[in-house]
């Protein structure tokens, strides 16, 4: 069985929660001990937070990655990680940037946003995967005989919580080599605040693709101000792509995250990273497919077409 | 600036309800519409705009069998001035990096300043940019959401996490993930396809573009595809039934129990 690593990221000198996670994934492939690699500038104490998860850690500590550039960090890790191994990833804006390099340059294969693994069978790995926005699922096997970068979506494995590694850290840092890049990074740039602030409300009227013209936008304003105090309308990223709506109100792992008493999802499929922004509450979801994912995180679903029937809810509030 | 773009054609998820086929292990596909991965778009789009800028042309491909004609089209009918069709029976149940492999072999046989993908497509990998640009040496960056022309080079905004941007400086030439938001693509409307059903779209296949058929196609392929299923709604939503009226009345109660309708 090829050997596994998992690389962590970490932002402000903690180790994201997302290591967890990928302990059991990683418990799921193989039942050797996973190998984590923790790099960064200054990263002795993200390491040793590793070490309580994993038995074995890599540090690798350079001023180049500190800011983790996914085009300098793949170059230091095709110097760390041995041909022929499995690496993990958590499914993120990072992993999307470094991974698929990645596998070309170790010469294995690369599977993104996996959403389950059914098991091993020789070099053959079976995992899960999502198509079409989530509305249908696939079976995946992954020949990773040459080694594999896979990457997982966050909320698929369980965290393991145990917590009592006692990990070993190896500083690997000498053997990164030349980590010298065409692509520089500059800075973060965080969003100015916008027109209203989502995440102070108590129902959110969020609509999506089901709104189907930019006059529709009105209806669910409408409704807003029917319930009144505490209302609010937000939005999934293609209303905000369609300039339909200010970026403010975009609830998803791009937006906004959101956790009020009341999430309405109204013709919004629900794809994981809409899904990745409504962190509680109790969900409605309307959408005119039965089929649509939304449905499946949703407390209750309404099949029905938006533009006919927030119409009817608004007028039926505005009785009451 | 010399760009090629690339571009795939997908089932559109707002035209199509997808059902499982009578076998139980593929969507149905007979009537499925089909179109220009969203993303895509965004991509010619952004590409025209540098054109419009600088100078220079915007090529578009896609490794397809002929049905991707049409979409080739409707993306030089945006403006594009070539479209290239990579076709081979070879290339039949590639993965990621089978594609990867078909387009940098078209890639090497022109000469580009810019290379564009799309963040993503319908199978939601967004890995063949990312392994385009390592087969090529090429540096790389994805889900590009802002770009501005500097002198050899690029500074890009990714976007990251929780609306935030990341900006970056990369050297041309280069390969760039094109992110939705990035731009408003322009319209096609019936006239722009009209004017470009004639062009001719070189189609070129494996011997063309010197790619050994090993490597790509299902034989090349360390990724494959089992079956389709439609997830469990086991743990579902209650869906209420009954009238518009109906439904609004129980929907009015959720909201005063749970959200403090007053």
């Amino acid at each position: 069985m090829a050997q596994v690593f998992v690389y962590l990221t970490h932002s402000n000198g903690v180790l994201d929660d997302a290591a967890m996670e990928l302990a059991n994934a990683a418990k799921a492939i193989s039942s050797s001990p996973a190998t984590a690699i923790v790099a960064g500038s200054g990263v002795d104490a993200v390491a040793a937070s590793a070490a309580a998860i994993f038995g074995n850690v890599i540090k690798v500590d350079n001023a180049a990655l500190g800011y983790p550039n996914a085009e300098v960090v793949r170059k230091a890790l095709v110097n760390i990680i041995p041909k022929g191994s499995v690496v993990l990833f958590a499914h993120s804006t990072f992993s999307m940037d470094c991974a698929p390099g990645l596998s070309i340059k170790l010469g294995g294969s690369f599977v993104a946003d996996i959403v389950g693994i059914d098991g091993v069978d020789g070099s053959c790995l079976k995992v899960i995967r999502q198509e079409l926005g989530g509305e249908v699922s696939t079976h995946v096997n992954v020949d990773i005989s040459a080694g594999s970068v896979i990457a997982v979506r966050p909320g698929t494995f369980a965290p393991d919580e145990t917590r009592s590694a006692n990990g070993v850290v190896t500083d690997r840092s000498a053997d990164i080599g030349d980590l010298s890049v065409k692509r520089k990074f500059i800075e973060v740039q965080t969003p100015e605040a916008g027109e209203v602030d989502i995440t102070k409300a108590d129902i959110l009227i969020s609509i999506g693709r089901g709104i189907e013209d930019q006059d529709n936008i009105q209806l669910a304003m409408d409704l807003k101000e029917a319930i009144g105090k505490g209302a609010e309308v937000s939005c999934s990223r293609p209303i905000v792509d369609a300039k339909w709506l200010d970026a403010s109100r975009q609830v998803g792992t791009s937006g906004c995250t959101v956790k009020p008493k009341v999430y309405m999802a109204c013709g919004i499929s629900g794809s994981f990273q809409h899904v990745g922004g409504i962190k509680g509450g109790y969900i409605v979801a309307i959408n005119k497919n039965p089929n649509a994912p939304i449905f499946q995180v949703a407390n209750v679903g309404i099949v029905a077409n938006i533009v006919e029937f927030l119409p009817v809810l608004t007028e039926k509030i505005q009785a009451l | 600036m010399e760009i090629l773009v690339c571009v795939k054609r997908v089932p559109d998820t707002a035209e199509n309800e997808f059902v499982m086929n009578s076998a139980g292990n593929d969507i149905e596909r007979d009537d499925l519409v089909y179109s220009v991965n969203e993303w895509d778009n965004y991509a010619v789009e952004e590409a025209l705009q540098i054109v419009e800028k600088v100078g220079g042309s915007v090529t578009v491909v896609t490794a397809d069998d002929s049905a991707a004609d049409e979409i080739l089209r409707r993306e030089m009918a945006m403006g594009a001035e070539n479209g290239l069709l990579l076709n081979d029976d070879a290339f039949v149940g590639s993965d990621c990096k089978g594609i990867a492999t078909i387009l940098k072999g078209a890639v090497e046989r022109g000469k580009y300043d810019l290379i564009l993908t799309g963040a993503q497509a319908d199978e939601g990998a967004g890995a063949v940019g990312g392994m385009l640009a390592a087969l090529l040496d090429l540096p790389y960056a994805s889900l590009v959401n802002k770009l501005e022309l500097g002198d050899g080079k690029l500074t890009i905004g990714r976007e990251i996490e929780g609306g935030k941007r990341e900006i970056n400086e990369i050297f041309l030439p280069c390969v760039l993930s094109i992110q939705t938001g990035i731009n408003e693509p322009r319209y096609v409307g019936v006239r722009g396809i009209r004017k470009v059903a004639s062009v001719e779209i070189p189609e070129l296949g494996a011997a063309d573009l010197g790619i050994d058929v090993s490597s790509v196609g299902a034989p090349g392929a360390a990724v494959k595809k089992v079956d389709y299923f439609v997830p469990v709604k086991g743990e579902g939503a209650e869906m209420l039934a009954g009238s518009a009226e109906e439904i609004a009345d129980k929907l009015i109660e959720i909201l005063k129990t749970n959200g403090g309708l007053s």
